[in-house]
């Protein structure tokens, strides 16, 4: 037991040396999370705002003046163009000149007071869905103004954003950023790690002597793990200080989630790596699995909007689980205890790969 | 099951798909030997030697190795061998003292011990000064002698050593080949798969390999002394034609121009073989001095493999 530990130490220390030297994995391992962080946390933005807008006040009353910087006030909208007619708002709209058109009729104020039809119309560019729902916000907005006195309709439900309400895009995407980032290394790395002592040979040797597939694999693996916390911690860092992401559960939760989901990845690594003969079918069996995982996993796409079938393969990916985790701990303050359901996939999941790639990787050349 | 042989095979078969690697081998090599395969690229030493260590299942036969069956305990054989692998297989990107930490550890070597012998390794195979170098950046000689030192750090009873000399200049050859004979004075075996005669020549026991198949085995010494073919030296005036007129007859197995001499091999039952070659070159107007000699190593080869040569390729 002693001597098993001893070898898969010195494994392990072999790994860590190689590692150290090898500049371009090391500055991998800082530089995919650097740069994912600052690109995703920046680029991918929902909360919507500064649209570029046209108006066509045909009205030109009071009312009608009060409306249009109302909505500006608002932010969602920049008033770029003012035309006169309703053709010349959608020539606007279909260049692309326009995300928004404003169109007041001549009888505003009329419609405005007898409440029987809307007053004002709203065009909104629908080929980009995350404008329609924009807008779709601002035609709630309620008339204000000296010639609105009517009373707004109380609304039946009132909706009370918990955990973000700001609305902020990076509060979502930079915890789910944690388990993408890990997915796409730790996977990669493990499963470079095995090939890589195949094709130089060193596998040859390595079989004649004692170390065992088991202390192999382990000794392989430590140092994986380390790599994948200090990720985990940058990634936290940046999120914080660039994004203000909150961190409302324990830290110490967060990391035991974070060990959890880099063990998985590793099965995974390992296993990919008993099938690949060469470092590049090894890098593209893992896109092949990194891929489904950023698409089916909530990261992309919202969980419960996709077809059952493709929930199926997403509660099979342990990328799915994790950003439940991660979320579930950084945003809301849960415990594993609560997240039972997206803790023992993970534990079966790399289970389930540790003994398949202990299981296929002969200590034999056939 | 005690035994003065090292390595024991009996009908050791290998097949690669429809393609037979090593066909019913059988073998004995005694304990404190160095022993040679001599054989062509492919004719199967590389195979036979990872099926010995357990690197491949044989299809068929079977092996004893220090008195453990392989491959079924080849793991508990682990400890007690030694492989050096064709091409380099230590971590280039490690430093030779880092390669040898590594292995020191896998090995189990007691702490006590461990430091020891890692010195005593570094000392004996002349690594000191490249103790701290890289070994991606070695030359072939010293990438040998430290892969050479590593097979044997945890002192192992017997060695494995597959084309060792393959990618190193004859100085370093023959300090390899010392190196190797200190190894068998302190009680290793020590199996050896060369294509190269002078290399072969120095074991104490032979096998020639050929398209999987052995062909003879023995000592080298036994083995040129027992030849079966006549060996003739020919000193022709024109030893092109002369070598021509010679391969044309049925009974000479084949002729290698040496200098302005001819090297031949006769078959064995061939009556008069000197005055009949002398008779038939003296016919065809050629001048020549035949008289018989003893046979050389290459002789030996050429005669229980029928092949001219020995590097040549076997697919």
């Amino acid at each position: 037991m002693l001597d098993s530990l001893r070898r898969a130490r010195a494994v392990a220390r072999k790994e860590i040396r190689q590692l150290l030297r090898d500049k371009l994995t090391f500055g991998m391992i800082v530089g995919i999370p650097l740069l994912q962080v600052i690109l995703f946390g920046y680029a991918i933005n929902t909360d919507v705002r500064h649209l570029p807008a046209a108006v066509a006040d045909m009205a030109g009353t009071q009312l009608s003046r009060s409306v249009v910087s109302e909505a500006e006030a608002s932010q969602v909208v920049d008033v770029v163009a003012v035309v006169h007619s309703a053709p010349e708002l959608e020539a606007l709209l279909r260049d692309g000149k326009v995300s928004v058109g404003l169109y007041l009729p001549p009888d505003f104020d009329r419609r405005a007071q007898t409440q029987a039809e809307p007053a004002a119309q709203l065009m909104v560019d629908g080929s980009d869905p995350t404008l329609l729902g924009v807008a779709q916000g601002l035609a709630r907005m309620p008339l204000v103004g000296r010639g609105a006195p009517r009373s707004q309709p109380a609304a039946l439900f009132e909706v009370r954003d918990f955990y973000n309400p700001e609305r902020r895009s990076a509060v979502d995407i930079v915890p789910a950023l944690i388990g993408v980032i890990l997915t796409l290394t730790m996977v990669l790395f493990t499963a470079v790690a095995i090939v890589r002592e195949r094709e130089r040979g060193n596998l040859e040797l390595l079989i004649t002597t004692p170390v065992s597939t088991v202390e192999l694999m382990t000794g392989k693996i430590v140092p994986y793990i380390i790599i994948g916390l200090i990720q985990v911690s940058i990634v936290l860092l940046l999120g914080w200080v660039l994004f203000h992401v909150p961190v409302v559960g324990s830290i110490a939760t967060l990391y035991l989630s974070a060990l959890l989901f880099i063990a998985a990845s590793l099965g995974l690594g390992l296993l990919i790596s008993t099938f690949a003969k060469t470092q590049f079918q090894a890098m593209q069996l893992t896109v092949f699995t990194f891929l489904p995982s950023i698409l089916l996993s909530g990261f992309m796409f919202p969980f419960d909007g996709m077809p059952a079938f493709a929930r199926w393969i997403g509660e099979l990916l342990p990328l799915t689980h994790f950003i439940r985790l991660v979320r579930g701990v950084l945003l809301r303050g849960a415990g594993l205890g609560g997240m039972w359901v997206d803790v023992w996939p993970l534990l079966l999941f790399f289970a389930v790969t540790m003994f398949l790639a202990v299981l296929k990787f002969h200590k034999r050349l056939d | 099951m005690a035994t003065d042989y090292a390595v024991e095979t009996r009908g050791l078969t290998r097949r690669f798909g429809k393609f037979t690697a090593v066909d019913g081998i059988d073998l004995q090599i005694p304990r404190g030997q160095i022993y040679g395969f001599l054989g062509p690229n492919g004719s199967g030493k590389s195979t036979t030697i990872r099926m010995l260590c357990g690197l491949l299942e044989p299809s068929g036969g079977e092996a004893t190795v220090l008195g453990h069956s392989v491959p079924r305990d080849a793991e508990s054989l682990r400890r007690k061998i030694g492989y050096m692998t064709q091409s380099f297989s230590l971590y280039t990107d490690l430093t030779a003292a880092e390669n040898l930490d590594f292995m020191a550890d896998v090995f189990t070597l007691p702490a006590g011990k461990r430091r020891a012998r890692i010195a005593e390794a570094l000392d004996r195979y002349h690594l000191k000064e490249l103790a701290h170098q890289r070994a991606g950046t070695m030359s072939g000689g010293q990438k040998q002698r430290l892969a050479l030192a590593a097979a044997t750090l945890h002192e192992p009873e017997m060695l494995f050593l597959d084309e060792p000399t393959s990618a190193v200049d004859p100085q370093s050859r023959r300090d390899f080949w010392d190196r190797l004979f200190d190894l068998a004075a302190e009680g290793t075996t020590i199996l050896v798969t060369t294509h190269l005669m002078d290399e072969a020549e120095r074991c104490h026991g032979l096998a020639i390999i050929s398209r999987g198949k052995l062909m003879a085995d023995g000592a080298p010494a036994k083995l040129m002394q027992d030849i079966d073919a006549l060996v003739l030296e020919i000193d022709p005036q024109d030893p092109r034609r002369a070598a021509e007129l010679l391969r044309k007859q049925p009974y000479v197995k084949s002729v290698t121009q040496i200098g302005n001499r001819l090297h031949a091999l006769l078959d064995k039952d061939v009556r008069e073989g000197v005055k009949q070659v002398q008779a038939l070159l003296t016919q065809e107007g050629e001048d020549a001095k035949v008289q018989e000699a003893p046979a050389d190593l290459e002789d030996v080869f050429v005669a229980s493999t029928g092949s001219g040569e020995s590097g040549e390729e076997h697919a």
